[in-house]
């Protein structure tokens, strides 16, 4: 181990006691995690665990009240300041979100919302800029015919691969996927699954699933953290927390997962326990 | 066995006398004008009374549409052939008194989104006293069934919940008074469409425990629409799978589960995340579910099937049986799947 205690020596995402309140709701309270380079990191809990805004506070799109954020020894809790800076902080994490009928601009063309992006962050050429586009929505499963098309005109797994796309043509260091699979149908989870699998072992992008749904993070995930209220209540390898949780609310987690010859009667007696 | 060659194939109706509801060989259709195409193809199925049966799809396959038929329920300007019976009365050709008693009576809805079922503006109380005072029951009494379905689907207090709206419970409470309400005429059907989707899996569980109780006390029938296999899995007796506008299998839970005839159903299985700790990754379906109207004359599942031929996308396969299951699959009976 190459001393990683000290947040700015060590690299990857290093999340040290974020919190958020919302008035006088606290959130997120403490939340603290590890998302080594080209790791593979769940953060599961339901719905107001604070998944989300936790989320968004490491992408920047909410300020903690406390705690610290670091991507490879850089602090991304302080604001940056002028255009280089706020390029270079966005470049670092970026973000996909649950639903690709609400993330992509209706009226800009699956070519031309990635061509933005590298417009932004490149200093490229037009002829540049079109091989990377070509190159992106290839990495993605999509062709010319798509690259020429409106969102409305896609199909919702085909809009969440150019989100994908959109957010590798950064090329962030960490790739968060707040709920990226759970609006598609099943057969076209699994497509997409494969695809973020196929990415990850190809570029070493770290990912980061915010997910609510245990076995989608079983086979993403390397480790995991269970929220709870705003607060981590099991962290460890995935396969031993879903195997062997030792925090109850994990175990009530696990328990509520439909399969055959479940008995959600027992449900209700785990959750008054947990 | 019956011959593969023949032309018409066994319908797959249940035992006479014995449906609660069947749905038979139903086709919908849009009419006229440039959103002219078809829904539904001749879609069977059956629920037994206290039987609970699951409806299993992806998005277009039909299924909202065509368990939504059980309540008189069709897509504006539709035009449907075929009948849904239930306790031998079809509900396509009830007139508008007969099928507000049918509602009111027989058969009972609950949907997805619980905040969409209930006006925001009313109180719980009168929710779920409308239609039972619709009826003719005296305001005490109704009130007094609300109390008492209230108590059943677990809210807590439940006289002080007749007084609230709808804002003041979460999603998972809210649910569980649509399910009371849905309730309250003792219907002899119950049909849920994706009624836990929008839940939690905490409070998902709690909701079909509640409900699953409640069904098996009263001897309701239920129809469990989802998108889930391993939730129909959990919850139903028989499953029936569909894509693209038609049923293309249909089994009980254990046989269709270890004997997946129709190479969509064991796509559906494969495709499936699971918990358990040594299933293996997900295996993705390529292209995209269709609905009847884009898909092929032939099989629907054609052009997504690895063990197409090209007779497949041309001849419609009907329901044959294979074992005891029931499968529309051209080459269900040469074990492409084992």
């Amino acid at each position: 181990m190459s001393g990683s205690s000290g947040s700015s020596g060590s690299t990857g995402l290093v999340v040290q006691g974020l919190c958020k309140a919302f008035g006088a709701r606290t959130v997120v309270d403490g939340v603290s995690f590890r998302l080594p380079p080209g790791g593979s990191l769940g953060v599961v809990g339901e719905s107001g665990c604070g998944k989300t805004t936790t989320a968004r506070m490491l992408v920047g799109l909410e300020r903690p009240d406390a705690g610290t954020v670091h991507l490879d020894g850089a602090d991304r809790s302080v604001r940056p300041s002028g255009r280089a800076g706020r390029l270079a902080h966005a470049r670092g994490v970026q973000l996909v979100f649950q639903d690709p009928y609400l993330s992509l601009d209706p009226r800009i063309t699956v070519g031309g919302c990635l061509d933005e992006v590298l417009r932004l962050h490149f200093g490229w050429d037009r002829e540049r800029r079109r091989r990377r586009v070509a190159e992106l929505l290839d990495q993605v499963g999509l062709g010319e015919r798509e690259a020429a098309a409106l969102p409305r005109r896609l199909s919702g797994g085909q809009r969440q691969r150019v989100a994908i796309a959109r957010a590798l043509a950064a090329e962030p260091r960490v790739l968060i996927l707040d709920e990226a699979v759970a609006a598609l149908d099943v057969s076209i989870q699994a497509q997409i699954l494969d695809l973020l699998a196929g990415i990850r072992r190809a570029s070493g992008i770290a990912f980061l699933f915010v997910s609510h749904d245990l076995a989608v993070v079983r086979h993403l995930t390397d480790e995991v953290v269970v929220l709870r209220d705003g607060r981590v209540v099991e962290a460890g390898p995935t396969p031993r927390v879903l195997t062997a949780p030792r925090h109850p609310y994990t175990r009530l987690l696990l328990d509520s997962v439909p399969r055959r010859g479940w008995d959600p009667g027992r449900i209700a007696e785990g959750r008054a326990s947990a | 066995m019956t011959s593969a060659l023949s032309k018409t194939p066994p319908a797959p109706t249940p035992p006479p006398g014995t449906a609660l509801l069947e749905i038979d060989r139903l086709s919908v259709r849009l009419p006229a004008g440039r959103a002219a195409r078809p829904i539904l193809d001749e879609v069977s199925l059956h629920v037994a009374p206290g039987e609970t049966v699951g409806l299993v799809g992806e998005s277009g396959s039909g299924k909202s549409v065509a368990c939504r038929t059980v309540l008189g329920l069709l897509p504006e300007g539709s035009r449907a052939e075929g009948q849904v019976r239930v306790r031998g009365r079809d509900v396509l050709t009830l007139d508008r008194a007969a099928l507000r008693e049918h509602r009111s009576r027989r058969a009972a809805m609950v949907f997805q989104d619980p905040r969409a079922s209930i006006n925001p503006l009313h109180r719980i109380g009168e929710f779920l006293t409308e239609g039972l005072r619709a009826a003719g029951t005296p305001a005490d009494q109704a009130a007094a069934t609300a109390v008492r379905l209230l108590d059943a689907v677990g809210i807590r207090d439940p006289h002080g919940a007749l007084r609230r709206r709808p804002h003041e419970f979460s999603g998972g409470m809210l649910q569980r008074v649509v399910i009371a309400a849905a309730l309250a005429g003792e219907p002899e059907l119950l049909v849920a469409d994706e009624p836990t989707t929008a839940l939690d899996v905490t409070t998902q569980a709690e909701v079909i425990a509640v409900l699953t109780r409640l069904q098996a006390e009263r001897g309701t029938g239920l129809l469990f629409v989802t998108h889930d296999l391993e939730l129909a899995a959990a919850v139903s007796d028989r499953i029936y799978v569909m894509y693209a506008g038609r049923i293309v299998e249909t089994g009980t839970t254990d046989e269709l589960f270890a004997h997946p005839r129709h190479p969509y159903t064991a796509g559906l299985l494969a495709c499936t995340p699971r918990i358990d700790p040594d299933a293996p990754p997900p295996r993705p379906i390529p292209g995209r579910p269709l609905s009847l109207a884009e898909a092929a004359p032939g099989c629907g599942f054609a052009a997504r099937c690895a063990f197409a031929e090209d007779r497949c996308s041309v001849e419609r396969p009907d329901l044959r049986p294979y074992g005891d299951t029931l499968a529309a699959c051209l080459r269900a009976d040469e074990g492409i799947l084992s």
